[in-house]
């Protein structure tokens, strides 16, 4: 494994007005990993994603991706360059069929719309990846399907779809299983294992059996700080994550 | 296929423009001696569909509200007022061109700026920048102040020393802008539906998304904002021909939110509806205008009641006709279930989505 990190954040911050969300948040992205971010609601996971997806101008520090400074980049920019995301909500495009909106993912990665209408081999082009992505999330069957039709669970997996559409190095993935039922949940995770080591992923999860199945580190974040960062086996074991996070949620559950 | 409409919408708007298309034949016998009348009052209502379509690409496709878009309008009716020779007439082949050019390039500048603003802060800027033109031209010398500009001599449609069609003949302008309208609809009814198209809907539902996803948003907006600008000049050109003369109304907010009207009544995202609305717009007021001095006050109840009645515009009642008196029963009406409206108008997005601290 390399040492390189992929992604790397330091000292990366974000206040709004008084509320620091992410406060000097020192992130590594191994290429290749699944690594997993923890932490009770409030912790600002997602102000971090939206932070390293450009959706977020961080107040504070800097984010550098293959050793380039990225913090200030739009989040188009940020796309551009192989960063995918999912977001927390349901974010399809509903009126388009599943084909349609991995098309539109695709298409932009691959020359945009003038491109597709220059060159058929383009516009063929976007339409293998498109359906390749699709193929990979277990939608071949819904590709005409207009996505509003489908049930919450395949949507969430056309949401990734859409990200694997555009051909990103880096995944990030904001709870890609939140409001899942049992099955739902184990067949995506299940995709996202088979994404392993093709695509170094970021995901936020609450679900704590499928972040220990997925996950190779872990980080655990409280109030904007990293509490721990380590493999899922040290953070398993490690009593300051137990009495913070663990703890806790093994209390709410019983 | 992103919009496909039933049948009867194509067949709809065919059976209309076949019907206009016949008027030389039914208006004299139904209207009499007010026909020829009537024909200019037709020749408005085309352009003001034009003006409306236009609009609508803002307001319908992307979901930009700009209450500014009479700017574009009144500035070609002035272009063109300005570049005509006084004493003679000029050449459409060069005229046309000259106002889309113009158009376009203050479409960009302008577009450029208010496209940095969104919600209210866009309809605010819209309303401004068209203001300031309204103001410039109603006090400038160079544009006859508040009088506006003559224009003496329509510009000709000539081959050679062959008159195409002669613009200065009432009925051959009604057909040429028929023409023009037309033209204007499949054009934009094709833009819609291109990949492009997609993107200005993917815009509409969630911005944040279409970035997200690599699409640099505000160039597709900008490229969008200038072709709405450029047709909404072809409409304003038409209209300074049709009156003879370039004024400030034809610049106002007064107009701006006139069509903005017209694009609501007939139905946002459409495309056909604003055409449509600008019809139905017109139809009441010339027939209100006619009944009472308070006719305004007849046509605000009238819309008020009508954006009630018929939320998705006139659009809605086509593509969701309301069914009266009993279902239909059948083999046929058993296995046919009735698409739901929301795939079809614009209606029932999702709004832009927050994102959450989680």
């Amino acid at each position: 494994m390399s040492d390189t990190p992929l992604l790397s954040t330091r000292g990366l911050t974000c206040r709004f007005g008084g509320l620091t969300a992410v406060d000097r948040v020192d992130f590594d992205v191994r290429p290749g990993q699944v690594h997993a971010i923890l932490g009770p609601n409030g912790a600002g996971k997602s102000t971090l994603i939206n932070l390293l997806s450009g959706e977020l101008r961080p107040s504070e520090g800097e984010i550098h991706y293959r050793q380039h400074p990225i913090h200030g980049l739009p989040a188009h920019r940020v796309a551009r360059l192989g960063i995918g995301r999912s977001h927390q909500k349901t974010n399809i495009f509903p009126r388009l069929s599943c084909l349609e909106n991995c098309r539109l993912a695709a298409r932009i990665h691959l020359g945009g719309v003038i491109a597709s209408w220059r060159s058929r081999a383009t516009a063929r082009q976007v339409d293998e990846r498109a359906e390749q992505a699709l193929a990979t999330c277990l939608l071949t069957h819904r590709a005409s399907t207009p996505a509003s039709a489908m049930s919450y669970g395949e949507q969430r997996q056309l949401q990734i779809a859409m990200v694997l559409a555009t051909a990103p190095t880096l995944m990030l993935l904001d709870e890609p299983l939140a409001g899942m039922g049992r099955e739902e949940t184990s067949r995506v995770t299940e995709l996202l294992r088979a994404l392993r080591g093709d695509y170094t992923l970021v995901l936020i999860e609450h679900d704590m059996d499928s972040v220990f199945a997925l996950a190779e580190r872990i980080t655990v974040m409280v109030d904007g700080r990293i509490l721990e960062t380590g493999t899922t086996a040290a953070i398993r074991g490690s009593e300051k994550v137990r009495d913070v996070y663990l703890g806790r949620h093994q209390q709410e559950q019983a | 296929m992103l919009h496909s409409y039933p049948k009867r919408v194509p067949i709809i708007m065919l059976a209309l423009t076949v019907l206009l298309v016949f008027y030389p034949l039914w208006g004299p016998i139904l209207i009499g001696d007010g026909s020829d009348f009537f024909l200019e009052k037709l020749t408005l209502m085309l352009i003001l569909g034009l003006f409306a379509m236009s609009l609508d690409l803002l307001v319908g496709v992307i979901g930009l509200v700009s209450l500014g878009h009479a700017l574009f309008f009144g500035l070609a009716g002035y272009t063109l007022a300005l570049a005509s020779p006084s004493y003679n007439a000029a050449s459409l082949w060069w005229m046309l061109p000259l106002v889309m050019l113009v158009s376009a390039v203050s479409a960009l500048v302008i577009g450029a700026l208010v496209l940095r603003t969104r919600g209210i802060f866009f309809i605010m800027t819209t309303l401004a920048f068209g203001q300031m033109l309204y103001y410039l031209v109603s006090d400038a010398s160079f544009t006859g102040g508040s009088d506006g500009l003559f224009i003496m001599f329509k510009p000709t449609l000539t081959i050679g020393d062959q008159t195409l069609i002669d613009l200065e003949n009432p009925l051959q302008f009604f057909y040429f802008v028929m023409g023009m309208t037309l033209l204007t609809y499949l054009f934009l009814h094709w833009l819609i539906r291109s990949y492009f198209g997609q993107v200005l809907d993917g815009i509409h539902d969630n911005e944040h998304r279409m970035q997200a996803l690599g699409y640099a948003t505000y160039g597709y907006k900008l490229a969008a904002f200038v072709i709405s600008g450029v047709l909404a000049g072809v409409a304003g050109m038409l209209a300074a021909m049709q009156y003879g003369f370039a004024n400030p109304a034809q610049l106002g907010w007064h107009l701006s939110g006139e069509v903005l009207m017209m694009v609501i009544l007939g139905g946002m995202g459409t495309l056909f509806g604003p055409l449509l609305g600008a019809f139905a717009y017109e139809l009441l007021h010339y027939a209100f205008e006619h009944l009472t001095v308070y006719w305004q006050l007849l046509m605000g109840l009238t819309i008020i009641l009508i954006v009630l009645v018929l939320p998705k515009g006139l659009a809605g009642l086509i593509l969701d006709p309301p069914r009266l008196g009993l279902p239909r029963i059948g083999v046929g009406g058993l296995f046919r279930t009735r698409p739901a409206a929301s795939n079809k108008t614009r209606l029932g997005l999702a709004g832009p989505q927050k994102h959450e601290e989680g």
